[in-house]
């Protein structure tokens, strides 16, 4: 009897997960976080959906740990934001199809007290600068991501290595997505880079406000990378080039274009004229 | 609300299936690591109650390689499915329900050992016997199990991958949630966990109680 019971529990449940998993056809997308906490996926797969009958798993990670994940064959296809590690993946032969889909910009965050003296300025560089000589509290995002690329990309330019700035005390490496940055900086009333997208959806902003921005070295392009069959040979491919076909199409730029939030844009889309 | 009780239901089956799996491994084992001797019985013994404290996350990135399309489980296909979060839930719940069955099934098989086995009957045949005898303590050592599971985040969200519709839980929802700013969205998805698993300990008291006053024997 009792083991009639637990054939039956097992039976049950095991049924109700495949019901929840059974999906015609998929695709595993591995993405950045900014582009899952932003909300803009979650908008716009049901129409990707609705049109070809394609379900798009996300697994949002850092733009680093994404391409790895592509890498070891566990991904379909790729959207990520971050131009040098994206080169480094179409060397390897990975991948040869690259394509812009979107653009927004980065910003610096901070504390309203603003004790680097930066705030409503324009250039990036001056102002980690500024932050670096009065050791106001920096908050890095430390996980390989986009984001944290185009923060050690500024830092450079502003003269300071990662290994220099790793020792320092008033910089937070906090090894998390853009969300456990924020709200470190949040608590620490630090400063932090982060994409404008993850910011405007984000709630939980405490004394944080916008620092920096219009620096036109803050662009932040959104590619789609379709993987080498060669290298990848999984028959799952011809559903990721669908998907990444209506990216870039006039019906899934216009949709990426449509998402908002409070009545603001979160992305530009760019197929048509790479930023 | 559509979203929220998906990620509800799917916690609970997640659960429910692994906590399953790891029974149907479990408690033959535990009582038969009680009922035949053999050399190296001890070690077993020894590493199945220091496996109590396995690190999910460690479990979870073990896994993750295994199941890799690289990697020796590949062709499998369930890295990022509920299969994979099952697997990792049921690795970590075996030794606890394991342990705790092995617990019972040495005193239940001290003090009916003898009886069971006199009029011809294997240890083999003893087993189920030995099982119905510890049967309030195999509740317990389940819902322990049960508890480990539901409450887990470290595994599931390395092997599932919080995707949302799939193999979003209420750990990993809230997780995500945190990271989004969303505190109270976390906190509410919390307390339903937090109620869930109270709900869990509950039950495992009232069962237990419940045995032990039927004159179930204090084992």
């Amino acid at each position: 009897m009792i083991a009639f019971r637990y054939v039956l529990v097992m039976v049950v449940t095991l049924a109700a997960i495949n019901a929840g998993a059974a999906a015609e056809k998929s695709i595993v997308l591995a993405s950045t976080t900014s582009v899952e906490a932003s909300g803009l996926l979650a908008n716009i797969l049901p129409q990707f959906t609705a049109r070809t009958g394609i379900t798009v798993n996300v697994v949002a990670q850092g733009t680093g740990k994404a391409l790895d994940t592509a890498r070891r064959g566990d991904a379909d296809i790729v959207l990520v934001h971050d131009p040098e590690a994206e080169r480094e993946f179409i060397d390897e032969g990975y991948s040869s199809t690259v394509r812009q889909i979107a653009w927004n910009d980065f910003i610096v965050v901070g504390p309203s007290s603003d004790p680097a003296h930066i705030l409503g300025g324009t250039d990036s560089v001056k102002a980690l600068k500024a932050i670096a000589s009065a050791r106001a509290a920096f908050v890095s995002r430390g996980d390989r991501s986009g984001t944290n690329a185009a923060e050690l990309r500024l830092w450079r330019v502003a003269g300071r290595s990662s290994e220099a700035l790793n020792p320092e005390k008033w910089y937070h490496d906090v090894g998390g997505g853009m969300g456990q940055a924020l709200n470190a900086a949040s608590a620490l009333n630090a400063y932090t880079l982060t994409d404008r997208a993850t910011w405007l959806n984000f709630n939980n902003k405490g004394s944080l406000t916008i620092i920096i921005e219009g620096d036109p070295r803050l662009i932040n392009r959104y590619d789609v990378i379709e993987l080498n069959p060669r290298k990848h040979g999984v028959a799952r491919l011809d559903a990721a080039k669908a998907f990444a076909e209506w990216l870039v199409s006039p019906e899934g730029q216009q949709a990426i274009g449509a998402y908002q939030v409070n009545g603001q844009q979160l992305f530009n889309p760019s197929a048509a004229s790479p930023k | 609300m559509r979203d929220f009780l998906e990620i509800v239901g799917l916690s609970i089956s997640v659960s429910l299936a692994a906590t399953a799996v790891a029974a149907a491994v479990s408690l033959p084992i535990g009582a038969a690591l009680a009922i035949f001797p053999f050399t190296g019985r001890r070690l077993i013994v020894v590493l199945i109650n220091a496996f109590f404290g396995l690190p999910p996350v460690v479990v979870g990135l073990v896994l993750y390689l295994a199941l890799s399309r690289s990697g020796p489980l590949g062709f499998l296909e369930l890295l990022f499915t509920p299969a994979a979060m099952v697997i990792a839930q049921a690795i970590l719940a075996i030794p606890i329900i394991t342990a705790l069955v092995h617990r019972a099934s040495e005193r239940a098989w001290a003090r009916y050992g003898d009886e069971l086995t006199t009029d011809g009957a294997t240890r083999l045949q003893a087993l189920p016997q030995i099982l119905m005898i510890i049967r309030a303590d195999l509740v317990t050592a389940v819902l322990a199990g049960f508890g480990r599971t539901v409450s887990e985040v470290g595994a599931i969200i390395l092997v599932g991958g919080n995707i949302r519709g799939l193999t979003r839980t209420m750990t990993t929802a809230i997780a995500l949630q945190t990271s989004q700013g969303d505190l109270s969205l976390a906190l509410a998805l919390g307390a339903v966990l937090v109620g869930i698993s109270i709900s869990v300990s509950a039950t495992v008291f009232a069962l237990a109680g419940r045995a032990r006053t039927a004159g179930s024997d204090e084992v």
